[in-house]
């Protein structure tokens, strides 16, 4: 054997990334994005390896040094290879394989109008950062279009059995005649498939009556409510086109909405933005003041230019502020009790599941958008935009080749700034319309986001690590679907 | 597994999949996760079931065919009516106080012919 030879059969630690939680040592396996508590002698192993290669002999007699019996060194080393703790050869990179051709639509969503009675400063449809061309585009969706849509959402949806439609908008609640008649639609379609189907909207709240929150309960609609904190925060950004805030018109019927809508989970969604960055404000407001069971922020995608874009030293203010809740959740979790922050509820189901993405979300996969055209997008960010185009449910349906090619383009595999990163089972590259504005191109790598995802998965794994230890329990509610 | 212990449901996967592939044949003998619950174990014993195996609590119930399930195929459905005794003509209150063999087996008693 040469000494090349030797050296490429040696073990050395997989790839991971190494945590600590409640004074245990965890590790977070990439790509399989599985987690294992080290202790007693896979610790030992993994140390001795994490400081240089070792044959397998060589493992063995160092740790038998250590008074460990020659049989539980042989089946830690094997287990610990078995599940890519360690590896021996040359390291190999593996990334999920590609999808089947056609694979099987779940969600389509339909931007029932592309028309708003709100002008937030820092909205991709309307602001700077708009990529929607809607000129001479018809303003809201019609009937036909929406039932297209929906029948091309049922024949793409392949075996599954459960589909879901979201109503997004522009003002989704500016076009609630479609939105009742869609929905009575597509529960007949999916019936008559034998499928069952569900539903979601997104609104800013203004136009809602009493009617629509009871329509809405009766057909257990999910609801998310574009809500940014209490009056000062929320006015900021969230106004009317005559720039007047428009908290004092929602909150009472948000107010009316939570008591009368009971059937479906109704979650607030935070903006963040220059201006609105004080997430234990606004958090404490929402779930105090309204009742919201479901707080989740999100920074305003804003090329770093604009005014509204949150800069560096203020992300981390905001990140740190992040951390603060999700510590507070996690005290949560350890008592049995309820937390409504859910970035990070959202994130320990997935390392609760072990999610190993190859793509950073559903878009062009099992998920499209629609606009008022029935031109079909990737997602409901890019209808009405120059890309991420594919086909109309009124004209052949999806594109499937372009749509082959777009999946083909964004595929972790094909994304080589995210090779060497541990944290790509769960990020995979980030959102592609984040892309698009930031670097003009939808299938490259949030590079600069890359340092903030990474701690806020490690602060998670952490904080995971902590309930599992604590109270196992807890974490059982992610073990469904 | 001892000193690498899977956490998420991801690793537990991984190591149910080695324990498939390496482990003994224990799982067969695991009782039901649901407790407080009548294990009702389904379908015909092997013939020689034998009576001196146990599952992993010491009882009988959680084997994949106990032989309280013998016991009513034998009574009832006669399967093996040499076994036990015959519920027809002798012995019809054998296992009156037997309501869920996995759970009143002790009940039924010795029958002295």
């Amino acid at each position: 054997m040469t000494a090349t030879e030797a050296a490429s059969m040696a073990y050395h630690p997989a790839e991971h990334h190494r945590f600590e939680a409640a004074g245990k040592r965890f590790l977070y396996l990439v790509p399989s994005g599985a987690v294992f508590g080290l202790s007693g002698l896979s610790q030992e192993i993994f140390d001795l390896l994490e400081n240089c290669p070792l044959s397998r002999e060589e493992l063995t007699a160092a740790v038998l040094g250590r008074g460990y019996a020659l049989e539980d060194v042989e089946t830690t080393l094997d287990e610990m290879e078995e599940f890519d703790v360690v590896s021996s050869g040359r390291p190999k990179k593996t990334f999920p394989s590609l999808p089947e051709e056609k694979f099987p639509l779940q969600r389509i969503v339909l931007n029932t109008t592309n028309q708003c009675n709100l002008a937030c400063g820092y909205c991709y449809e309307y602001s700077d950062d708009k990529i929607a061309q809607t000129k001479n585009k018809p303003k809201y969706m019609s009937d036909a279009v929406a039932q297209a849509a929906i029948d091309t959402l049922v024949s793409e949806s392949g075996g599954r059995s459960q589909l879901h439609v979201t109503f997004f908008g522009g003002e989704t609640l500016l076009n609630f005649g479609l939105m009742q008649s869609s929905v009575e639609y597509a529960t007949y379609k999916a019936g008559e498939a034998g499928k069952t189907v569900d539903f979601s909207l997104t609104t800013n709240a203004t136009l809602l009556t009493e009617e629509i929150a009871d329509f809405l309960a009766e057909h257990r609609i999910g609801v998310t409510v574009s809500i940014d904190g209490d009056k000062e925060l929320h006015d900021r950004m969230r106004v009317f086109h005559s720039g007047k805030g428009s908290y004092d018109v929602i909150a009472p019927k948000i107010k009316m909405l939570l008591a009368r809508h009971r059937t479906n989970s109704i979650g607030a969604r935070v903006t963040l933005s220059n201006g609105v960055r004080e997430v234990r404000r606004i958090y404490d407001h929402l779930t105090q003041e309204f009742g919201f069971q479901g707080v989740g922020f999100s920074p305003a995608t804003a090329n770093p230019d604009r005014l509204y874009h949150i800069n560096g030293t203020k992300m981390d203010q905001v990140l740190d502020e992040f951390a603060e809740l999700a510590w507070e959740y996690r005290d949560y979790a350890i008592k049995g009790g309820r937390h409504y922050f859910t970035n990070v509820s959202d994130t320990i189901k997935e390392v609760h599941l072990g999610i190993s993405k190859a793509y950073t979300c559903g878009a062009g996969l099992g998920l499209l958008g629609v606009g008022t055209t029935g031109d079909i997008a990737a997602c409901h960010r890019f209808v009405d935009s120059p890309v991420a185009q594919m086909g109309n449910v009124m004209n052949g349906g999806i594109d499937h080749e372009t749509r082959r090619e777009f999946l083909e383009n964004h595929h972790i595999g094909a994304r080589p700034d995210c090779h060497t990163c541990w944290v790509r089972p769960v990020c995979a590259g980030g959102c592609y319309h984040e892309s698009y504005i930031n670097h003009g191109e939808t299938a490259a790598s949030n590079l600069n986001q890359c340092d903030r995802i990474r701690g806020w998965i490690d602060l998670c794994l952490r904080i995971y690590g902590e309930i599992s230890i604590e109270n196992p329990k807890f974490l059982e509610r992610f073990d469904d679907n | 597994m001892n000193s690498l212990q899977p956490l998420n449901r991801k690793a537990r996967k991984l190591a149910e999949t080695r324990m498939a592939e390496t482990g003994d044949v224990e799982a067969l003998q695991q009782k039901s996760k649901k407790h407080g619950r009548v294990y009702y174990p389904l379908g015909c014993t092997i013939a020689f079931n034998p009576g001196w195996e146990v599952d992993v609590s010491g009882g009988t119930a959680g084997l994949c065919a106990p032989v309280e399930r013998d016991l009513f195929d034998c009574y009832l459905g006669c399967a093996w009516p040499a076994q036990v005794p015959d519920h027809v003509s002798n012995n019809p209150d054998w296992t009156s106080k037997c309501n869920a063999a996995a759970n009143d087996w002790r009940n039924v008693d010795v029958v002295y012919p």
